[in-house]
């Protein structure tokens, strides 16, 4: 058997798994990254580097995880099919695997149209469920989609994203079937603000046996003011910010929010630690990276110690 | 059929800016269909252009004709009694992108023009709207998908199912479109062919399409 990623080992324990979501700078400028880095070493299983997020030109997630690989940071690749063709995915897969990345997440990623290059020429040659296919037969099959045997014998731990947030549930848990089906090895959802509707969908994903074959890990997120929620609501398509929670956070004064966001985030990781199915948080601190030490310190997310 | 729109009038003077003799063909197929290039649209730019440059003082002869098609050789020889009677400076087709094509083939020192944006295959919504069905790939699936085009009619092409963005059963893209996902499992669920959705469709051939380079559809038994 292939040697487990740090985040492969932990979920297989059957421990809590702790990951963050880490976007790469528009830039070049590392310091801030190394600093972040030093600061989240030990205290999370894995870090994903986002792809691109919201189409949105940053350094490349491959460059940006071998930086936080370096710095003793385990990282989860994000890769979206949006910018690249099958040829170049493949070929960024075998250069992260030869810089010792192993955990990549899959998703097709959000449309140019909403990024701020909208004249770019939309790619998606591949889907999710094809690219995730795809991973594993390199893994597997020791070949690339072509049939072509390759050199080597990587070793990559997949995963896919879901959003329980959706109205056709039934239409969602097809694709989300479809994805564990084609190799998915592990589920980051999209950030958790509405307990009882994750937990609806939840109960779906269970029901359908999914959760057994594949941990579902949830995401969380930290909010740092009432401003970034209205963001996240009306600019990330996708993401469910409640009535209740712009709310919360618009009821204190601006210098508390941050305090209100933080007991929010807290509140969201006691409710899913209680819930049964759910293997572990993924969190999202938009624009509030630097936090995320603290956030865990609070969550009672520690230690991490690193089972590598 | 093909959907077009004609250009805004400022570009298509500009483009005839050097010019004061110039004819404007007309097509009286898809575009004619969907309002962009038929006999009245031709008429309209005529007289849109007459009228533009008689304000800046600087008139500009304008022939009209409108072909049945201009997506057949044969047809746009019926341009060349008036090409060599009037020494035209320019001609602005508008057809479908094949049309000025055709027209500069056949007309080696013409200047060729485009009037119209060509648009996409694609049929009426309503009155006065047009949507996109067909994105030309060459090898057309829709059967594994309840009838409907996932490839054309989603935003990101999927073709195992719907993105995190779609919400309230609209397009992450544009609020005003259809999540065709939505459509094609409502569909499937109608036909009973859910058990059909949930198998995976693998990676497309995209040699088929454009990706190929340009394309030839051959019929041997047509052929001379």
């Amino acid at each position: 058997m292939k040697a487990q990623t740090n985040l492969q080992a932990i979920l297989a324990k059957g421990e809590f798994a702790v990951t963050c979501a880490y976007a790469p700078p528009c830039g070049t400028d590392i310091a801030m990254i190394l600093e972040n880095a030093a600061q989240l070493k030990g205290k999370v299983h894995a870090v994903t580097v986002n792809d691109n997020p919201a189409a949105r030109v940053r350094m490349s997630s491959w460059a940006l995880s071998k930086i936080l690989l370096d710095a003793g940071v385990e990282p989860i690749l994000e890769m979206v099919t949006r910018d690249r063709n099958r040829i170049a995915l493949q070929s960024d897969l075998l250069g992260a695997s030869a810089l010792g990345i192993e955990n990549v997440v899959c998703l097709a990623g959000d449309h140019p149209a909403s990024g701020d290059h909208p004249e770019a020429k939309k790619v998606f040659d591949l889907d999710a469920v094809q690219w995730i296919a795809a991973i594993g037969q390199i893994r597997d099959q020791g070949c690339l989609m072509n049939g072509k045997k390759i050199s080597g014998k990587p070793n990559f731990f997949v995963g896919a994203v879901a959003n329980p947030f959706v109205e056709s549930l039934e239409l969602h848990m097809i694709h989300l079937q479809k994805k564990i089906a084609a190799g998915a090895q592990f589920i980051q959802t999209l950030p958790v603000l509405e307990m009882e509707r994750f937990s609806l969908w939840l109960s779906e994903v269970r029901g359908r046996a999914l959760a057994d074959r594949c941990p579902i890990i949830a995401g969380v997120l930290a909010l740092k003011s009432v401003e970034i929620a209205e963001y996240v609501r009306n600019r990330m398509r996708g993401i469910t910010i409640p009535d209740a929670v712009i709310d919360r956070l618009g009821a204190v004064p601006e210098d508390q929010q941050q305090e209100e966001g933080i007991n929010i985030f807290i509140e969201s990781i006691e409710a899913l630690r209680r819930t049964e199915g759910v293997r572990g948080v993924h969190i999202v601190a938009i624009g509030w990276e630097e936090k995320l030490p603290e956030l865990i310190e609070r969550a009672d997310l520690l230690p991490r110690a690193d089972s590598s | 059929m093909i959907i077009a729109e004609m250009k805004p009038v400022k570009e298509i003077l500009e483009m005839v800016r050097d010019y004061q003799n110039i004819l404007i063909v007309g097509c009286k197929g898809c575009v004619a269909v969907c309002n962009a290039g038929g006999p009245k649209e031709v008429a309209i730019l005529g007289a849109l252009l007459r009228i533009a440059r008689r304000k800046e003082g600087r008139d500009i002869v304008v022939d009209e004709r409108v072909l049945d098609r201009q997506c057949e050789p044969q047809l746009i020889e019926q341009l060349a009694g008036p090409v060599k009677e009037n020494n035209y400076d320019a001609i602005v087709s508008m057809a479908c992108s094949v049309g000025p094509q055709y027209i500069a083939e056949q007309f080696d020192t013409m200047v060729v023009l485009p009037g119209l944006n060509t648009g996409f295959m694609g049929g009426t919504v309503v009155h006065g709207i047009w949507g996109e069905y067909c994105a030309g790939c060459g090898t057309c699936q829709i059967q594994s998908f309840g009838g409907l085009c996932p490839l054309t009619r989603c935003a990101k092409g999927l073709l195992n199912g719907p993105c995190g963005g779609s919400v309230d059963g609209k397009c992450e893209v544009n609020k005003d479109v259809d999540c065709v996902w939505e459509l094609i499992y409502n569909r499937m669920k109608k036909l009973g062919q859910l058990d059909r959705l949930a198998q995976a469709v693998g990676a497309k051939d995209w040699s088929t399409s454009l990706s190929g380079g340009p394309r030839r559809i051959i019929r041997e038994d047509l052929t001379i």
